[in-house]
């Protein structure tokens, strides 16, 4: 996955990623349309299939809305790279396999329109504008699993018929 | 083990667990509501399954946009309440029953100590309170709880919190979590448990302990607990639909971080925008004018709280040009009000009084803010947009605080009202 980077600060919370507002609907094209509207209110103009998200600590805190990870995939964002991720945003990510990578270091390093190089799978991702290129863990087996399955439900669905 | 690790222990059919290990658990109680379960529920019907795993132990709780917002949160609602019926759901509350999960929930006796609860809602860590392990998730989450009754959990470590000292005649629960939380950072507990003890939470009473578990989510935490105790026993007799399983952390216990606090002479804190931790001493706030207070939520709409302002608005008025919207956490807890001649006192002092619902918390409905109003509420979360327009700002504070301030129409200490 390649694309430009829209770089964000500390705490984004989930009532910036997709509004209260806007959650007595869950159709994904409706809540990408208003994705991290209160952050900033021309990020869908400008993000174009394939971006990447940047962020630094406690990415998605606050409520448990799913409807949140959904927004970013459906705005058609490929991953999220943050310092660290809140607990729930980062399950809600996993379970609708939604990229997202914890590197602290390459969030340094990437400024605004830079264009970033991700592969989850190997751990590896590159600045191609710096030149710079960075490795970040693996999930642990239990969350690739989930992942290789195709997201929870596809994982639970594989487990109750087995 | 500490109790969290015990909870998830027995839970997971094992001798014991460590901070780290993956644990798949038997759930107690899923929660959903009428925001997340829709999303659950569709998940569900895309995997085929036709049926969840047990009735009795799926609750469902329209409390978010009921009585409904508008017509796509009727929808929503319709979603939830259709679901309910097909699975002939044993814990569904129709509106005029129903109240806030998280009060709703431990005043009805449909959760307890030992239980291991997960909800579809960040503040599900309330019910740690009760000497359980309690946790939010998502709704995929939840749909697979559904189905199969399990949970993977990743077992936390835990950060134990002491208050010893006198609180104050205006401390309460909701002080003691923001204080906490103005030390901490709002990452401060990220991925862990906090477990609050020490002589301060041995008398905390019942409604103070759902407050500060409240917000265990708020420093980033897995889940909040209070050992139980007498208080607990007192709390869930006569309530309890089953038998409660009393846990308690060992003396050799390991914690990942201690922090012990003296509170006497604590001020009542208030947490200033846009996030929980930027905590001030409410002294520090005299200048700040309100345009809306808001007492109630899932972290103060309890009967307690109700009470605590009550006694500062009986007699008075709410200043001029300020809202005052009063939000009593579930029925129950309307009628007493009602029996005891508070919501008499609250119209009087020229407060308006609502049906239970989370409405203006997450700016949902009921007490939306324009651009550029402050409130002060004694919700949970004070980030940006949160309570309605993007350059609205809300300030966190106790029922105390609050209607004191509601009477002079800036961040006040309840002393300089009721003197």
């Amino acid at each position: 996955m390649k694309g430009k980077a829209h770089v964000f600060g500390d705490d984004v919370n989930t009532d910036e990623i997709i509004p209260a507002r806007y959650l007595n609907r869950i159709d994904p094209e409706f809540l990408a349309a208003h994705c991290m509207e209160d952050a900033d209110p021309e990020f869908v103009a400008r993000a174009a299939p394939g971006d990447v998200l940047v962020a630094g600590e406690n990415f998605g805190c606050g409520s448990s809305r799913e409807h949140a990870p959904i927004a970013i995939k459906a705005a058609g964002i490929s991953c999220v790279i943050a310092r660290s991720f809140a607990r729930i945003f980062f399950r809600n990510a996993i379970n609708i396999a939604l990229p997202i990578v914890a590197c602290p270091e390459a969030v340094e390093d990437i400024r605004p329109g830079d264009q970033v190089e991700v592969d989850p799978a190997k751990g590896e991702l590159k600045n191609l504008t710096t030149g710079n290129a960075f490795t970040f863990a693996p999930f642990t087996k239990e969350i690739q699993d989930i992942i290789a399955a195709g997201g929870l439900m596809a994982f639970v669905k594989s487990r109750m018929g087995g | 083990m500490t109790i969290t690790e015990k909870i998830l222990a027995a839970h997971a059919g094992r001798e014991s667990v460590r901070p780290g290990d993956f644990a798949c658990a038997d759930v107690d109680i899923a929660l959903g509501n009428d925001i997340t379960a829709p999303i659950a529920i569709r998940e569900l019907e895309a995997a085929g399954i036709e049926t969840v795993w047990d009735r009795e132990r799926v609750v469902l709780v329209p409390d978010h946009f009921t009585p409904n917002k508008d017509i796509a949160s009727a929808e929503q609602a319709k979603v939830l309440r259709d679901f309910a019926r097909a699975q002939n759901v044993t814990h569904y509350w129709e509106v005029g029953r129903v109240g806030i999960e998280h009060a709703l929930l431990p005043e009805q006796g449909v959760v307890g100590p030992g239980d291991l609860i997960i909800g579809a809602d960040s503040h599900t860590c309330t019910c740690g309170a009760l000497g359980a392990f309690a946790t939010g998730v998502g709704s995929t989450d939840l749909a697979a709880v559904m189905a199969t009754g399990k949970v993977w959990l990743r077992v936390p470590e835990s950060m134990r919190f002491t208050f010893t000292g006198e609180r104050g005649r205006w401390i309460s629960g909701k002080d003691l979590i923001l204080h906490t939380i103005g030390e901490i950072g709002v990452s401060g507990a990220l991925y862990r448990a906090m477990e609050f003890t020490g002589p301060v939470i041995e008398s905390l009473p019942m409604d103070d302990r759902l407050s500060m578990c409240n917000m265990a989510v708020e420093a980033g935490a897995k889940n909040g607990v209070v050992t139980p105790d007498a208080v607990t026993c007192d709390y869930v007799k006569g309530r309890l639909q089953r038998d409660a399983v009393y846990y308690e952390s060992d003396p050799d216990a390991e914690y990942v971080e201690t922090l012990e606090w003296d509170i006497s002479g604590l001020e009542p804190v208030v947490a200033c925008p846009n996030l929980p931790d930027n905590t001030r001493p409410v002294s520090e706030l005299a200048h700040v004018h309100l345009d809306q207070v808001v007492i109630g939520s899932c972290t103060n709409g309890r009967l307690s709280d109700l009470e605590v302002a009550a006694g500062i608005l009986r007699g008075r008025v709410v200043a001029d040009g300020l809202r005052c919207l009063i939000f009593p956490a579930t029925p129950t807890i309307e009628r007493e009000a009602l029996e005891r001649g508070w919501l008499a006192v609250f119209m009087d002092a020229g407060a308006v009084v609502s049906p239970p619902t989370c409405g203006p918390c997450l700016g949902g409905h009921m007490g939306v803010l324009a651009g550029g109003e402050v409130a002060l509420a004694t919700t949970n979360r004070n980030f940006t947009g949160r309570m309605g327009h993007p350059e609205s700002q809300v300030y966190l504070s106790s029922p105390a605080v609050a209607a004191a301030s509601a009477v002079t129409g800036r961040i006040t200490h309840p002393d300089e009202v009721v003197g």
